[in-house]
């Protein structure tokens, strides 16, 4: 496999990025669990149209809400690589560089998000992938776990249920 | 609440003796004749008979006590609460994704009730490759049987709901053989929430058969309690040391558990009990533990119908076809048997491939979608090898099990053998479970697609329910971690009852396997305390 030097550059710089941001974790002494943040929410907003299709007014917001709960509940190990992932994507070089998206996440434009899903999808590197499979299983779990996205499914509890939960 | 009535309710105003570790307000140390290590299939099925015996009896369970009153057939709730992981556990490169429980029950709470025995075939290649003389149909029969008349396993005979009824009319039309599976359910409502927690008390769960009785003979249960490390004092356990987690079930809460015990079952499952003795540096000398850890990977394939299927209805698992194990010798390419999953929709939309639109569209054709499955049968091919548990710098247990050519070869013809059957079915369109896959809407498409993805992780969508492994059973010390009774070779007094005993994987749904194993070996181990 010839690598491009364009692609050269991509893991040189993920595995920079990625220890570095590693090295500032390893510095904290006690694992620090996620720790979510406004960016993180708004990040989640700017992915949740172009991983889910289109959303429900305040669908996004609900995604996002989800997503962190989630993630709160996770082992903090997991929690501790989900934060190195969105400190990645958070880092304006490697949004750049790294997602191909130029403007900040909450102005990226529907195309440049979609562009760097698949671009992730697809990549050659299984570091890359894993985080876009990441990010589709929390943002997936994030909508179609809540009731307010059953109805566009037409799925619904069972019937016999009703009145006894 | 849910307002069908719980048991555990009477159970707790009667006086069990149950404590949640997240509520300690300082150190507890206690002492007791055996302390197990796990509620699921292996520790509740010895729990019950060891304290039915009159010992004294500690269960300690890492996750929270959780029954049919909190059950309310909600993905989004019960995920975070029963499963390992948010049923988000990963393997070391995240190309599989493995659903096991981590509640009072273990897996046994979220399981989807699928009975086998364990195969035949398998029984005989664990005699002839593994020296495991005396496992035979015979010998575990009366085992099976306990096992069977406690947890009401029997025929289901309702009819399959249609997302099964796929599977079986498939089989008949390509002429494959295939059969009904055996369900551990009293009175069943066919709701199809196995998954969530059974609502209705029906699964004959650990939740609801053995822990209870257990308590009921003064058995002591410990909750939200992670085991540490063994204390070990020569060739001798002591007892176990385990940190207390806060009510969120993820930090510990700083509080300490000690319980002293003249036996220790370790009972935490196929990830958990290697984890375990991995932390104690338990004595390894032939470097056995941890290795050869099965997970059954299994491959997916969805399918439309014109027709409603409408797959989270109904009893999720009741139709298999093992044809597919038996069309090669049993250490040639790897064999699988094939079932169906049940399909609700956060899980589905985490699973089924692709985004946008596309993704959306899928899910709205929920109603419409049979998803058929592949297990492998990991184990017996010898590049087959499994997986290896190994711990992350913070202690916890990582499963690294990279997938090889064998695994992908087979994984490429069960894809294929899928989507025959389901156009055989009447399916209007199949989707092997594959990043690089689209809808193909005729057999001979579907070839030719299928003969071309890549097979490579995080494109392959690879998921497993059942652990088996890392702490295998074996006729001599060199070869395995426990003797047959489920001894450990090099501490006296420590036993494994669980599926990481299993020298290979099962090759069918594990739980069975378990209970009778854990009985026959809880039996052993009543027998040398007496």
């Amino acid at each position: 496999m010839t690598l491009s030097r364009r692609q050269l550059l991509q893991t040189g710089l993920l595995g920079g990025l990625t220890l570095a941001l590693a090295g500032r974790l390893a510095e904290v002494p006690a694992a620090p669990g996620f720790a979510a943040n406004v960016a993180d929410r708004q990040l989640i907003m700017a992915l949740a149209p172009g991983m889910l299709g289109p959303l429900p007014a305040g669908g996004a917001a609900q995604v996002a809400g989800n997503v962190l709960k989630a993630i709160d509940g996770l082992p903090l190990a997991v929690q501790a690589e989900l934060r190195q992932l969105f400190d990645l994507l958070h880092n304006p070089l490697a949004r750049r560089l790294l997602a191909g998206v130029a403007a900040p996440w909450p102005e990226a434009g529907e195309q440049a998000i979609n562009a760097f899903l698949q671009r992730w999808r697809y990549s050659r590197f299984s570091l890359l992938r894993s985080a876009y499979q990441a990010l589709h299983c929390l943002l997936g779990a994030g909508w179609y776990g809540a009731a307010a996205s059953w109805p566009a499914i037409d799925y619904r509890l069972p019937a016999m249920m009703k009145g006894l939960l | 609440m849910s307002k069908l009535p719980d048991p555990w309710q009477a159970g707790l105003a009667a006086g069990w003796q149950v404590t949640d570790a997240s509520r300690l307000a300082q150190d507890l140390q206690l002492e007791c004749d055996v302390a197990i290590v796990g509620t699921g299939a292996g520790g509740g099925m010895a729990a019950e008979l060891l304290a039915q015996a009159g010992l004294r009896v500690v269960m300690l369970e890492e996750g929270a006590l959780h029954s049919s009153g909190s059950f309310r057939l909600n993905e989004a709730e019960a995920y975070p609460q029963l499963y390992q992981e948010s049923a988000n556990r990963q393997t070391a490169d995240k190309g599989i994704t493995i659903l096991q429980g981590r509640t009072v029950g273990g897996s046994t709470t979220v399981n989807w009730t699928s009975s086998f025995r364990t195969p035949a075939g398998t029984l005989g290649w664990w005699r002839r490759a593994h020296g495991l003389q005396n496992m035979s149909e015979e010998s575990m029969q009366p085992w099976f049987e306990r096992a069977e008349a406690r947890l009401g396993i029997a025929p289901w005979e309702t009819d399959p709901n249609a997302n099964n009824a796929v599977l079986a009319r498939g089989c008949e039309a390509l002429g494959l053989s295939h059969g009904r599976m055996r369900r551990n359910v009293r009175g069943c409502w066919n709701l199809g929430y196995c998954g969530t927690g059974c609502a209705t008390n029906a699964k004959q769960s650990m939740l609801v058969t053995t822990i209870p009785a257990a308590l009921q003979a003064g058995a002591r249960l410990l909750t939200r309690v992670r085991v540490q490390r063994l204390l070990l004092a020569g060739d001798r356990v002591k007892g176990v040391l385990a940190e207390a987690l806060q009510a969120d079930g993820v930090r510990a809460s700083g509080r300490r558990v000690t319980v002293k015990a003249r036996q220790v079952v370790l009972s935490a499952g196929a990830i958990g009990t290697p984890a375990i003795l991995l932390r104690s540096r338990a004595p390894d000398p032939y470097r056995q533990l941890g290795k050869r850890t099965f997970l059954h990977p299994v491959v997916l394939s969805g399918a439309l119908f014109p027709q409603r299927i409408e797959g989270y209805y109904g009893a999720p698992q009741s139709v298999y076809s093992d044809h597919f194990m038996h069309v090669g010798a049993i250490d040639g390419p790897l064999g699988y048997k094939l079932e169906v999953p049940p399909i609700h929709p956060l899980i589905m939309a985490a699973t089924l491939p692709g985004n946008g639109a596309v993704h959306q569209r899928l899910m709205r054709q929920m109603p419409h979608l049979n998803v058929t499955l592949a297990l492998l049968r990991d184990g017996f091919h010898p590049e087959s090898v499994g997986g290896q548990v190994r711990l992350r710098d913070d202690g916890s247990p990582l499963l690294d099990y990279p997938l090889g050519a064998v695994e992908w070869e087979a994984a490429r013809r069960a894809l294929l053998s899928m989507a025959e059957l389901q156009f055989a079915a009447g399916a209007r369109a199949v989707l092997p479970v594959h990043e690089d896959a689209g809808l193909a809407r005729s057999w001979r498409e579907a070839r030719q697609m299928i003969a071309a993805l890549p097979m490579q992780i995080m494109r392959t969508r690879v998921v497993s329910a059942h652990v088996m492994g890392g702490a295998a059973m074996a006729a001599d010390e060199r070869r395995g971690v426990v003797d047959g009774d489920g001894r450990h070779w090099q501490l006296r007094n420590l036993t494994v009852i669980d599926g990481s005993l299993f020298p290979t994987s099962i090759g069918a749904n594990p739980q069975l396997s378990v209970y009778g194993f854990a009985l026959r070996q809880a039996e052993a181990l009543r027998q040398r305390m007496a």
